[in-house]
């Protein structure tokens, strides 16, 4: 079973809460998904909001409702000040130490200022947080964001919400490499099903995915082929995939084929 | 009672409060379910009856929303 900072996930599949075209379709989805945590966040509270019928405390009502970790997240955070009071804010808000953090460094990419990160990541594990950086592909940066204190990466495997799939499956295997223990889920540019299997097959360890599932024609039955996709995905890892070759391999034995020259 | 000038989630607001409690119930955030942090520094629940405010500062009040 998966475990992440010492707690053992059901499943290897994080969906995002985000972009679904209503909260009952959200928590269909999250149910179908059979989802191990679902990513949460922070927004400034509308003081118009009547006491009580806040959209906040409606939304935290519905995701305790679902009784799935929550996995709060820095989205939006742009320095190491703002993403480390958010955090904060997030654990004073979802009792958990888990803190999924983002440092955007980029408004256009939404790309991770991986510098950044390492800084926040270090404040946030010394103050007891259990931080889930999002970070790239890069070797040296995972390297200071394990040396920092974070027990999981959270690589991207294209930009977020870009739906490209892994642009770069070298990148990933050799991290995979890198870090044989540790934990690994890619965290951002899946677009398909396929695109799970695949970072699976590579042997990362689980997925955290949302606009895929939020904005699909029908959210509920893609978040169960995801969920399907990624059962086949580390299923296959297990099984040992063939690699690919570059000469044509029989796959029906030529011994004792009859001759008729 | 004067009242003193303060940013509350980016908006300038005239307050009575002089407490982060009081200043609370004054805008009717109430809920176990917000955070609360002034001058970018959080101000736990416990806190808030013993956090004074002054002139121009910055309340930030969150509450949970959707996130990826």
């Amino acid at each position: 079973m998966f475990a992440v900072y010492g707690t053992k996930l059901p499943s290897r599949l994080i969906l995002g809460t985000a972009r679904y075209p209503s909260p009952d379709i959200l928590a269909q989805a999250v149910r179908a998904s059979g989802a191990a945590a679902v990513t949460v966040s922070l927004r400034r509270e509308n003081v118009s909001d009547a006491p009580g019928r806040s959209s906040g405390d409606r939304f935290w009502s519905m995701i305790k409702a679902l009784d799935v970790p929550v996995l709060p997240n820095t989205a939006g955070c742009h320095s190491v000040k703002e993403a480390v009071t958010t955090a904060h804010m997030a654990r004073e808000i979802f009792d958990t130490s888990w803190i999924k953090l983002e440092v955007i460094g980029n408004h256009d990419t939404l790309q991770p200022d991986v510098f950044a990160l390492v800084e926040a990541a270090r404040i946030l594990c010394a103050d007891g947080f259990h931080v889930f950086p999002y970070t790239t592909d890069d070797l040296v940066v995972a390297d200071r964001l394990l040396d920092a204190g974070c027990e999981v990466l959270m690589p991207w495997c294209a930009p977020i919400g870009s739906a490209k799939g892994p642009t770069d499956p070298d990148a990933l295997r050799s991290l995979r490499g890198h870090f044989p223990d540790v934990p690994l889920i890619v965290d951002a540019g899946i677009g398909r099903p396929s695109h799970a299997a695949c970072v699976m097959e590579l042997g990362y360890d689980a997925v955290l995915l949302n606009t895929a599932v939020a904005r699909a024609d029908d959210p509920v039955y893609m978040a169960r082929a995801f969920s399907g996709a990624v059962k086949a995905g580390r299923t296959a890892w297990h099984a040992g995939v063939l690699e690919p070759r570059d000469t044509a391999v029989p796959s029906t034995p030529v011994i004792g084929m009859a001759a008729f020259s | 009672m004067e009242t003193i000038g303060l940013m509350i989630n980016g908006s300038p607001v005239a307050a009575r409060a002089r407490r982060l409690d009081m200043l609370l119930s004054e805008f009717s955030y109430e809920g176990d379910w917000l955070a609360t942090a002034v001058n970018g520094e959080l101000v736990r629940r416990e806190e808030r009856a013993v956090c004074a405010l002054k002139e121009g500062d910055r309340i930030e009040i969150l509450s949970p929303m959707q996130g990826g």
